[in-house]
């Protein structure tokens, strides 16, 4: 187990004995001067839900960046679903997706059409059907036939949830995916999200500042602080070691430092 | 579901899924439309009416009908051809878009080629009107040039689409800030090219230079074929394999920066 962000496994044992979903080994990733992701290890069982914690420039949303293939890293290894990434991105790209408040769907177009497209992309067999049970799912019936740009922000979020679950991906990327939502819509979000988990066992990784999301999803937490990880463990593990009920606590203690004497 | 997969890895339904994209997003806005024939209708007025006075006046004009307004239609088809590529590329940027679709199975040869398509379809409803209003208005039908307008016309769209795909390179390496190229550069090609004058107007050194760009070959291919009635082959083959030369040129500095755009994160960055 790691400390203070001076240590990082080879690769972090959360599933040794299986094949893993992603493979990070030595990440770093250099703008400039400035390390944004330095020297990160981790290894993700599939099927699991992994949070990526941090605060505001942690190198979360690079990390995240750098499996989807987006930027590529100044050094380290990356494998997804077994493939190398970018070098082999063409062969796995397919089986994943990913969802992101830096990125928008086509403003102009309606819900269907841009699920349309997205369907064509990944090659969606019955693509009719397949947005028909997305529509059911993630109750986007409404406004289906709507322009993307004239929906709020919870109705938004949803379309782009169900962009990312358009090619029933074996491994999910979300990037903040309740930011900016009601606490209602936000909830609604994360049922359909274990939900989706336990019918295709899906993998999904999740950069979250939501600490009370993380605590509910997710089998594992990373914590990630000035590009390097702090902690690696379970929710409940890691409030034990911080002395901590919430992971809001354990949060504040990273951000600011405060790394409580029992933690090991 | 099996889809064809072409030599290369080329999935021509993703291709078809980004072309269902523009059309969709072209069909979405009545504005947009409009403006593909506003501009080259305007052209094309200004210019024939240009013309017909010139005609009146001149002894060498009156002999070569026509030369003005197919100057005129020949540059529309470079200059919108290269604007219909780039256009499409630029609504991935605005719209934010582009990480979805580098996220996607999309590759970069089909986004181009899907990019290529909309350039033809958006040159269609600009530049067909225009040559009905030549003809109605001004006597001058284009397509009474025959085959050589197919040359005349390749030569000119693979020019287009070779500064599209390096000008569409520039903005995914540098955002939105570098949009104005977009939108200029073809102005940078009009005077070396010779679209309204032969290339021996030009001082002997600018000469090599306009010789470089296949436009040139074709603009002097179109004055040879309305001035002297005769079609110079040569030239079109000469044109051709410079573009062959420039189509490779760009697509290979698109990948490098494509790649120069993931090293630097511009592509989860894709503002100003």
């Amino acid at each position: 187990m790691m400390k203070n962000g001076t240590l990082t496994p080879q690769w972090p044992a959360a599933n040794p004995a299986g094949s893993a979903a992603i493979e990070v080994a030595q990440l770093v990733k250099l703008y400039k001067t400035t390390r944004a992701v330095d020297g990160v290890s981790f290894r993700i069982a599939p099927g699991s839900i992994t949070g990526l914690l941090g605060g505001n420039g942690a190198g979360k949303t690079t990390t995240i960046a750098m499996i989807m293939g987006l930027v590529l890293p100044t050094s380290g290894r990356i494998q997804v679903l077994g493939c190398s990434m970018p070098e082999q991105s063409a062969e796995v790209l397919g089986r994943m997706n990913f969802e992101s408040p830096y990125v928008d769907m086509p403003m102009r177009l309606t819900v269907r059409q841009n699920l349309t497209i997205f369907g064509r992309l990944y090659a969606v067999p019955n693509l009719r059907e397949r947005i028909a049970k997305l529509a059911a799912d993630l109750d986007l019936g409404d406004f289906l036939d709507r322009a993307n740009g004239k929906l709020s922000a919870g109705q938004k979020t949803r379309v782009a949830l169900a962009k990312a679950l358009i090619n029933q991906p074996e491994l999910l990327l979300l990037d903040e995916p309740t930011a900016s939502l009601d606490p209602d819509t936000a909830d609604w979000i994360r049922r359909h999200l274990e939900t989706y988990r336990k019918v295709h066992g899906a993998t999904i990784l999740l950069a979250s500042h939501n600490m009370l999301e993380v605590e509910r999803l997710c089998d594992r937490v990373i914590i990630m602080k000035r590009g390097r990880i702090e902690d690696d463990d379970t929710p409940d593990r890691i409030m034990a070691r911080y002395n901590r009920t919430t992971m809001e606590e354990v949060f504040l203690d990273v951000a600011r430092g405060r790394i409580k004497e029992g933690a090991s | 579901m099996s889809e064809l997969v072409l030599p290369g890895g080329i999935a021509p339904h993703r291709i078809n899924a980004m072309i269902l994209r523009y059309w969709y997003l072209l069909i979405s806005s009545w504005p947009r439309l409009l403006e593909l024939i506003y501009w080259p209708a305007l052209q094309i007025i200004t210019w024939g009416f240009l013309q017909t006075y010139i005609s009146q006046n001149a002894g060498f004009f009156a002999q070569a009908g026509g030369i003005l307004i197919g100057a005129v239609i020949l540059w529309d088809i470079l200059f919108r051809g290269q604007l219909g590529f780039s256009i499409s590329f630029l609504e991935e940027m605005w719209a934010r878009n582009l990480g979805n679709l580098m996220m996607s199975p999309l590759t970069p040869i089909e986004f181009l080629i899907a990019l290529m398509v909309m350039s033809l379809i958006r040159l269609a409803i600009g530049v067909i009107p225009m040559t009905l209003l030549a003809m109605i208005f001004f006597d001058f039908n284009i397509y009474g040039i025959g085959l050589p307008l197919v040359a005349f016309f390749c030569n000119l769209i693979f020019t287009s689409w070779s500064l599209g795909i390096f000008v569409s390179g520039l903005v995914l390496r540098n955002g939105l800030g570098a949009e104005s190229i977009v939108w200029t550069l073809m102005f940078g090609v009009m005077p070396l090219a010779c679209i309204y004058y032969p290339v021996t107007v030009l001082p002997h050194w600018l000469q090599y230079v306009a010789w470089a760009l296949p436009p040139t070959y074709v603009f002097e291919g179109m004055r040879s074929l309305l001035i002297g009635h005769v079609f110079r082959a040569d030239l079109m083959i000469d044109a051709l394999l410079i573009n062959v030369v420039l189509l490779i040129a760009s697509f290979a500095i698109f990948l490098a920066l494509l790649r120069s755009a993931r090293r630097h994160g511009s592509l989860i960055q894709s503002g100003e």
